[in-house]
Parts: structure tokens; C-alpha cells; sequence
């Protein structure tokens, strides 16, 4: 009764934190306790390789998945904006392995490689005259009159968020989380 | 500009004047002698006796004799055609009056002063719109061209939307249109007592088909969000198969003495039959026709006619087996345009995609105007009551339908409608051509065919002119959400591949399916299954690189841009550019000694550079930089100037794509003089392309952006592939063939490298920024490509590399 209590105390924390409602609270719940064998926290399978976090807990599995919510026919548009910069700041994120605050080329560079590796043979120097080019882009945008023997450096946000300007963030990044549950489906390899 | 237009008008009312007489011979006047044959036999000779010389009675050999009646259906068939056409010219002549009045709405009024001066002559009007010609030839074009040009991915996202719409739409439409109408009619006071309910129904099925062809010219031009376009266009396409399917029900019932509730369940039965027999039908001759074209390589001259005679065939086969035939040319063309544009050559792809679009367009086109011609010149029979109910309740039921229909599908979409996108889409909702023809082809025991004739030509011509002309001042009006055009950049494509991605694997995560699932698994299956069987040099190309080259191409399209515009050799470039760009650049004439000096400097300033070039690797400048960019900067110039007029006329452009040191051009690959041309040809396409398209120009900025950008870095010294880089890889290959070769390759460098990209030496790159050289343009011609042959190669398929990079560039832009 007590532990069912604190359970919900802490969805409700949850809830108010994330946006989402107490049964979709529950669900996720439920399959991250599938995901990491009913323990506390997920652990990072390959550790060395990827990701900066050994293993996440159940809070900051919510805290992910609530980026990609979507908005309802109710939220205003200060509140559109604000998750569309939360999105942006997501895949900011994503982007920015090394945590300073820019995307730099390499980093770019490994993003269009790893997106670019399952279609077909793509050489490397494609991946990197993309890479180059859509750096290019963003410098070029936010930073029109760059003298020739200037460097840029690397993608800010605010840059990254002008480039990105005219995307629909809400139609492509979102997940329609159920309030139902689920049935149990096997995760086999994870994909994220 | 007046002038032009009174004198424009007046030549086409004497074309008008004219050929309406001359249809008028069909009838009136007596077929002319037919003088042709002349028969020169002595004449019969009563006597029986010998005659020293032949009777003065003969026929002379005629010199000039005329038989229309041979030619006269083909004649005019011709003359109509035309006569449509010139209208179509007429109204662009001035460019204002298309933005204000659909261009439907000028078709019906130039058809209304035909059919008037055609009244007046009393002549009839061609039989153009028996039931077969139209359903089996004028139909099918107007909806192959919607169905090919459909966007695919906004379709398939919003799919269910649009098939609720359509479906639902029409039925409820129909059904409420119908049943108000049929209790108008049992008011006495209307005198349309004798329409039965059928009847109603059946006019009711007619005058829902919406047409908002001109509407979406509105949208596009307006740039209307996305959504609320795709909802309107895939609507009318697919309410015009649920049309003909209920009308041809509903016929059946007209006649039928009593309905029972069998035959209701019947019908259900037989709608899902028509529906999904058509596009199964329309999946299976596409996936065929697209098979079929993988063996085509051979025979590229009649590629483009296989996609017609398929869809055409898929058309009716399912006329054949009474089902939805629209449904089913519209699902072969989905399904076969994806496979297709990649198997055929750039140029079949060309004269598909063109001659689709001509072919919708006089159907179209002719539609209208005859729509306009017979209003004049059919019996009508006019009832204020019904008519006017009629448009009444066209009106009431489509507004209510399309309110209760968003609600009921808002909670299901991402992006709900508002109430403006309601309204545009309620607003939307012109009758046209579908309906003018099923009214046409109604059976003739109707009893009241004339007045459901007389009805329906009213409800179409009141809601093409009033709300074809108030729709686009509406429409800014209530500033419904637009969509952002701008999106032709390679961030774009990237991000929207990476979240596309995120969230499939997200989803997987959470154990929640929805449609990115559904879609990652059918690009699975496609690429591992479909595109094997289907696709003859199957290379999985994805779409970021697609849009890479594509943008690259219109880069180097801007290098051309620049150039002076006396590109005499290339009369299909200059025919485009001309419209593109109204400023005249001045020309640059340069005496042949400057020009030799050019190519002298142009060639050591590169040889230079790819020296240099070796040993920059990292971040900092070299501290000689200023050198290396002067030679740049100077190189950029001279290029520049050496993109002139005289060099495009070299006669023999030797199309050498890798130069590996050493080995001399010709070796790999001889010069094709028609690839010139062909490049040309299609670069011009890539041009012509970019116009039509829906979702408008790419973005200029981010390929002008990456012009500048030089990565001066290592270049390797494989054989490479450049298009822009004869010359440079001629000096590696240390094979200086004269002048000839660098007046050749300097022409040469016109041609855009489909690929440019910025070879980065990753092997000794320690730095991750760039140096960036905004006006250095040229140095894109710094850059390799591994060896394989170029994207355009008249038949590249043979010796064509493994490099997906350098495939063809596929301009049919995926996301239209």
C-alpha cells in the first residue's frame, strides 16, 4: 500500500516534470522494466563506444522520451515554440558528442556517415564533401560575409536552429505515446 | 502590350470565325466531287468503229481537287485541339489576368463565345462527349497526369486523411445532397414531383465530384501548408473514382423498380470490390511495367511508351471488369514511377514526365471548353426551384461535411486542422469536369436528363467563377498557415532523415508502433526485395546524397548562370535562361590572343595549385597563403572569362571523365560528341525540372554557399572523376595536347560535376575546421572522385562504377 503510494507520488512528480499522464507513465514503466530485466537502471551495452552514460535510470528514460511528444490542440504557441526549441536542443545534443556547445565537422561528419552507412556503398569522401557542405550552409547562413582565411568554427545553437527554421519540427519528431498498454513486444537489438 | 492583345484577340476570333465554318461544312454543305481519281480511258464508242483520235469529251487530269470528308474527323479533332491551345496562349499573353481568373474559368468563357457564334451559324457541336470518348479518352490523361505528379511522401503520410475525405466525403455529400433534394421535390410548388429518389441520388452523386483544379493553382501559387494541399489534391483524385463507382451504383438502382435491403449490402460489397480490385490491379501492371523496364536499356527510344501503354491498359482492363479504373491508373502510376525513373534513361524520364503533362493538360484543357460550348448550344431546361436548392444545399452539405469530418479525424492527425485550413478546404470545393461529363452521359431514360444537364452545368459554372476567382483573395485573406518552401537544403535532409530514424528507434523502444514503423519496415522490404527484382542497377541511393547532387548540379548551373549569355551551341540553355533571366548580361568579347593567354595562365594557375595543395592540411593558414590565393582568385577569374561563347563551339568535346596519371585520354573513354549535347540537354532539364515542381525553387543560398567553400586539401592522385577537371587531371596525365585540348577542356568546365564534393584528405586531417574562401568558385574543380564514369553518359550502365555518387543524379526531385 505504501510502496504503491510513493509510486504514485513519484509518477505525479514525473508527470508534472515530462507532460506526459500517469498511465502512460505506468506503460513506459512497464517496458522499461522489460527493457532493463526489472532492474533499476538500463545499462549501456556497449559502453566504451557509444553514448557518455553508463546507465540511465527510469527518470531519465522519461525525460528522453518526453522530447518527443506532441503537441496538442491545445498548447499555445509560446508553449509550440518552447518544445520545438527542446526538440532542437534534443538533437543538438544528439549531434554534440563532445559536450562544448558546437557541432564541429568531425562530429557532423560522423552523423551523416553513420546515417549514410545502411544505403549502399558510400565513400567516405561523399560522406565528408557532405558533411563539408552542409557545414557550409550553416556558415553560410549565419555568417554571410566570412573572409577568406577565417574559420568556422562550428555549429551553435542559435545557428543550428536558424538552418533548421523551416522544418516541421512537431510532425516529424513526435511518438503518439498510448495510454493503453501495449502488448509485451520483444525488443530484440536496440535500434536508438 | 495592348496592341498585341487586340491584335492576338482579333486573330483568334478569325480563327474561331473560321473553323466554325468550317465544321459547319460537315453538314451544310455537300460533300465536295470527289475529283481524285482521273481515269483516262478512251470513251465508249458507240459505233464500234475505229476512231482516228479520241473524242474531244475527256476529262482533263485535275490539278486541283479536294476531299474533305477523307480527312474531316482527324481535321477536326486537330482544329479543336488547337483552337483550345490558342486560347491557352491568348490568356498568358497577359500575365495578370491568370493570377486573378483560373485559367478554367477563361477556357469556359472563351467555349461560351464559340458555342454563341456557333448558335448563331446553327451548327452542332462535335459529339465529343458520348460516354466513350470521354471515359476512355479523355478521362484517363487528365488522370494519369494527377497521378503521376502526385508527392508521394506528403500523400503516404497523410494517407488516411485523404481517403476519409474522399471516400466519406463523397458518400456523405451524395447522400445528403440527395435525400434534401428529393424532399424539395415532393414541395408541389416546384413541379419536380416525378424525380424519384434514385434519380435524386444519382444527380446527387454527379454534382459531388469536386474538380478544384484551379483551387490548387491558388494553393501553390499561395504556398498553403502542406497538409490542407495534399488533403485537397488527393481528395479529387480520389473522389472521382468514389464518384464514378456510386454513380454507376446508383445508375443500376435508377433502373431498377424497387430497391431492397439486399441490394443495399450489395452495393457496399460492390464498392469495396471496385475500390481495392482497381488499385490491386493499378499495383500489379505497375510493378509489371516496371519490371518491363529493366530490360529496356537497348531500346531507350520507346522507353516512354511502355509507362503509357501499361497505364493505359491498367485503365481497361479495369473498365473491362466494371471496376474503378481511375483507382487503378493511379496506383500503377504511384507505383510504377518510383521504379521506372530509375531504370529509364534522363531522357525518357524527360519526355515521360512532359508528355504526361501535355496530354492532362489539352484533356483538361478541352474539357472546359466544351464545357463552354455547350452550354450555349444544348436544349436547357430550367427550373428555378430545384436549381437553386441545388447550389443551396452544394454548398450547405459541403461545408457541413467538411466541419464534422475534421472533427471526428482531428484527434487522429499530428497536425489537426484548424478552422482555416477547414475553410479552405470546404471553399474549395469547385464542381468541373467529372461532373460535367457523368451529367452528359446519363442515360437517356431519365426523364429529366435535361434539367440534371441544365443543373449541374450551372452548379459548375457558378462555383468555377465565383469561387475559382474569390478563392485566392480569400485565401490571403484569412492568411491560412503556409508552408515553408525553403527547405531544399542538405541540414534539411539530413535532420529530417535523422529524426526519422530517432524515432523509429524510439518507438521501438517504447514498444508503440505507428506509421515510421510501418515505413522503415516497407524501405526494408523494398530495398531488399523490390528494388533487386525490379531495378536494374540496383545501388540504394539515399536521398540526402540525392539532394547533394542535385544541389551540386544547380551550384555549377550558377557558374553557368554568370556566364555571358551567348551560348549560341546550346539553343536549348539559352531558350531557358532567356526566361529566367530577364536582365541581359553583357557580353564579353575577347580577342583570341587574350583568350590563348587566358588558357595559358588558367592551365599553370592549376597546376600550381594542385602543388601546393599537397602539403595544407590543417587549420592554419600556410604562412605563403596569400600566393596560393592569388593564383586562386585569379584562376577564379580567368575561368570565368573563359566560359565564353567561342568555346562552347569547339566541335568535339571529348567527354574524358578520369584522367589517371599518365594514360592518355582517349584510352577509357573516347570522346561521344552526343554526350555533349546530351549533357546539355539535360542540364537544361534540371532546369526546366526545378520550375514545376511543387514545392518551388530550391534554395539558391545554400548552393551559392557552397560554392565558395574550398577545402584545399590533399588531393589524391587516384584517377578521379571531374567533370570540371580535364584540364587539371590533363596536366597530371602530362599529356598536353595544345590549345585544342585546353580550349576543350576549358569548355568543358561549363559542364557541372554532379558530384563536388570536398575531397578532404581524412588521412592526414587533424584539424575539424575549414578554411572557408567565400568567391573562390573554381576550386571546386580541385576535387576527385574515384574513377567511374559520369552521371551522364548517354548509356552509362555498361562501364558504370560502383560509385553510387556518380550514377546519374537523379533530378526527379523524391519528394515531389
Amino acid at each position: 500500500m505504501g510502496a504503491s503510494q510513493t509510486r504514485t507520488e513519484k509518477y505525479q512528480d514525473l508527470a508534472d516534470k515530462t507532460g506526459f499522464s500517469l498511465e502512460q507513465i505506468e506503460n513506459l514503466h512497464k517496458r522499461f522494466q522489460r527493457l532493463s530485466d526489472n532492474e533499476e537502471t538500463i545499462r549501456n551495452q556497449h559502453p566504451k563506444e557509444v553514448g557518455s552514460c553508463e546507465e540511465i535510470g527510469f527518470e531519465q528514460f522519461l525525460m528522453v522520451m518526453s522530447h518527443f511528444r506532441p503537441p496538442s490542440l491545445k498548447t499555445t504557441e509560446e508553449e509550440k515554440e518552447a518544445m520545438r526549441k527542446e526538440k532542437l536542443r534534443f538533437l543538438f545534443n544528439m549531434h554534440d558528442t563532445g559536450n562544448d556547445g558546437t557541432i564541429t565537422l568531425v562530429e557532423y561528419r560522423k552523423v551523416v556517415e553513420e546515417l549514410l552507412s545502411k544505403s549502399g556503398d558510400i565513400e567516405q569522401e561523399t560522406v565528408k564533401a557532405m558533411a563539408d557542405a552542409a557545414m557550409l550552409e550553416v556558415a553560410s547562413t549565419n555568417v554571410p560575409h566570412m573572409a577568406p582565411d577565417e574559420f568556422y568554427e562550428g555549429i551553435t545553437f542559435e545557428h543550428f536552429e536558424q538552418i533548421l527554421k523551416g522544418l516541421e519540427m512537431e510532425t516529424k519528431m513526435y511518438i503518439r505515446f498510448l495510454d493503453v498498454e501495449t502488448p509485451t513486444l520483444s525488443c530484440g537489438n536496440s535500434t536508438s | 502590350m495592348d496592341s498585341s492583345i487586340t491584335r492576338r484577340t482579333g486573330v483568334l476570333l478569325l480563327i474561331f470565325t473560321f473553323s466554325s465554318f468550317l465544321h459547319g461544312s460537315r453538314g451544310e454543305i455537300p460533300t465536295q466531287p470527289t475529283g481524285g481519281s482521273v481515269t483516262i480511258l478512251p470513251p465508249v464508242n458507240l459505233d464500234n468503229a475505229p476512231q482516228a483520235y479520241p473524242d474531244p469529251v475527256k476529262e482533263n487530269m485535275p490539278v486541283f481537287t479536294m476531299n474533305y470528308q477523307r480527312i474531316q474527323l482527324p481535321f477536326e479533332i486537330t482544329l479543336w485541339v488547337l483552337l483550345a491551345s490558342f486560347a491557352k496562349i491568348g490568356f498568358n499573353v497577359y500575365h495578370k489576368i491568370t493570377i486573378w481568373v483560373p485559367e478554367s474559368c477563361l477556357l469556359i468563357s472563351i467555349g461560351l463565345i464559340v458555342g454563341g457564334i456557333m448558335y448563331s451559324v446553327h451548327e452542332e457541336p462535335p459529339a465529343v462527349l458520348s460516354r466513350n470518348v470521354f471515359f476512355l479518352y479523355m478521362l484517363p490523361p487528365i488522370v494519369l497526369d494527377s497521378g503521376y505528379f502526385m508527392p508521394t511522401r506528403p500523400f503516404f503520410e497523410n494517407i488516411g486523411t485523404v481517403l476519409w475525405f474522399a471516400v466519406v466525403g463523397t458518400l456523405w455529400n451524395s447522400i445528403g445532397i440527395g435525400v434534401s433534394l428529393f424532399a424539395i421535390c415532393q414541395i408541389e410548388v416546384f413541379g419536380v414531383q416525378d424525380i424519384n429518389l434514385q434519380e435524386n441520388l444519382l444527380f446527387a452523386t454527379i454534382i459531388s465530384a469536386v474538380d478544384p483544379v484551379a483551387v490548387l493553382s491558388v494553393f501553390e501559387d499561395v504556398s498553403v501548408n502542406e497538409q490542407l494541399y495534399i488533403v485537397v489534391f488527393g481528395e479529387c483524385l480520389f473522389n472521382d473514382a468514389v464518384t464514378v463507382v456510386l454513380y454507376n451504383m446508383f445508375n443500376f438502382v435508377a433502373l431498377m423498380p424497387e430497391v431492397e435491403p439486399v441490394d443495399v449490402f450489395l452495393g457496399v460489397g460492390r464498392f469495396f470490390v471496385v475500390g481495392l480490385g482497381g488499385m490491386g490491379f493499378g499495383i500489379v501492371f505497375g510493378f509489371v511495367a516496371a519490371f518491363t523496364t529493366r530490360f529496356t536499356f537497348k531500346v531507350r527510344e520507346i522507353e516512354p511508351l511502355f509507362i503509357f501503354m501499361y497505364s493505359y491498359l491498367a485503365y481497361l482492363v479495369a473498365e473491362l471488369f466494371n471496376i474503378s479504373s481511375i483507382m487503378a491508373i493511379v496506383t500503377c502510376a504511384l507505383t510504377m514511377k518510383y521504379y521506372v525513373e530509375e531504370n529509364v534513361s534522363q531522357r525518357s524520364c524527360t519526355t515521360i514526365r512532359h508528355v504526361v503533362k501535355m496530354l492532362g493538360s489539352i484533356s483538361e484543357t478541352l474539357i472546359f471548353f466544351f464545357l463552354g460550348v455547350v452550354t450555349i448550344t444544348t436544349d436547357h431546361e430550367w427550373n428555378w426551384g430545384y436549381i437553386l436548392f441545388t447550389l443551396l444545399f452544394a454548398f450547405l452539405w459541403r461545408g457541413l461535411g467538411v466541419l464534422v469530418l475534421t472533427q471526428i479525424i482531428n484527434p487522429f492527425r499530428t497536425i489537426p486542422f484548424n478552422f482555416k485550413d477547414q475553410f479552405g478546404l470546404a471553399y474549395g470545393g469547385l464542381r468541373g469536369a467529372v461532373s460535367f461529363a457523368l451529367a452528359f452521359t446519363l442515360p437517356e431514360n431519365i426523364v429529366r436528363k435535361q434539367l440534371f444537364v441544365t443543373a449541374t452545368i450551372a452548379i459548375i459554372l457558378f462555383t468555377v467563377f465565383l469561387q475559382g476567382i474569390s478563392i485566392r483573395p480569400l485565401i490571403e485573406l484569412v492568411n491560412v498557415r503556409r508552408t515553408n518552401r525553403n527547405l531544399d537544403t542538405i541540414n534539411v535532409e539530413i535532420h529530417c532523415r535523422l529524426m526519422e530514424h530517432t524515432v523509429a528507434g524510439i518507438e521501438d523502444l517504447c514498444g508503440q508502433w505507428s506509421h515510421f514503423y510501418w515505413k522503415d519496415k516497407f524501405l526494408k522490404f523494398n530495398n531488399r526485395i523490390l528494388r533487386k527484382i525490379l531495378i536494374r542497377d540496383n545501388r540504394a541511393e539515399s536521398s540526402i546524397v540525392a539532394l547533394y547532387k542535385r544541389l551540386e548540379l544547380q551550384n555549377a548551373m550558377e557558374i553557368l548562370d554568370n556566364v555571358s549569355g551567348d551560348i549560341s551551341a546550346t539553343p536549348s540553355i539559352v531558350s531557358l535562361y532567356e526566361e529566367k533571366k530577364s536582365s541581359a548580361k553583357p557580353k564579353k568579347k575577347f580577342l583570341a590572343t587574350d583568350v590563348k593567354n587566358m588558357h595559358d595562365i588558367l592551365s599553370k594557375n592549376m597546376y600550381k595549385i594542385r602543388q601546393r595543395t599537397v602539403s595544407y592540411t590543417n587549420k592554419h593558414a600556410l604562412p605563403n597563403d596569400s600566393h596560393s590565393r592569388e593564383i586562386l582568385m585569379r584562376r577564379h577569374t580567368s575561368i570565368r572569362r573563359s566560359l565564353r561563347p567561342g568555346s562552347f563551339q569547339s566541335s568535339v568535346v571529348p567527354k574524358y571523365f578520369s584522367l589517371p596519371a599518365g594514360k592518355s585520354l582517349d584510352t577509357k573513354y573516347p570522346p561521344r560528341r552526343q554526350i555533349y549535347t546530351d549533357d546539355l540537354e539535360t542540364m537544361s532539364e534540371v532546369v526546366y525540372h526545378s520550375r514545376p515542381s511543387r514545392f518551388g525553387k530550391p534554395a539558391r543560398s545554400s548552393s551559392r554557399a557552397m560554392m565558395p567553400l574550398r577545402r584545399l586539401d590533399t588531393l589524391t592522385e587516384a584517377p578521379s572523376v571531374n567533370l570540371l577537371d580535364e584540364s587539371t587531371g590533363e596536366e597530371r596525365g602530362s599529356s598536353r595536347r595544345g590549345t585544342s585540348r585546353t580550349n576543350s577542356s576549358s569548355s568543358d568546365s561549363h559542364i557541372p560535376a554532379p558530384h563536388r564534393p570536398f575531397h578532404s584528405s581524412v588521412e592526414n586531417d587533424s584539424s575539424s575546421a575549414y578554411n572557408i574562401r567565400s568567391g573562390h568558385h573554381e576550386v571546386e574543380e580541385e576535387q576527385q572522385q574515384q574513377p567511374p564514369p559520369p552521371a551522364w553518359v548517354a548509356t552509362p550502365r555498361d562501364n558504370a562504377a560502383q560509385n553510387p555518387l556518380l550514377r546519374r543524379p537523379q533530378w526527379n526531385p523524391k519528394k515531389m
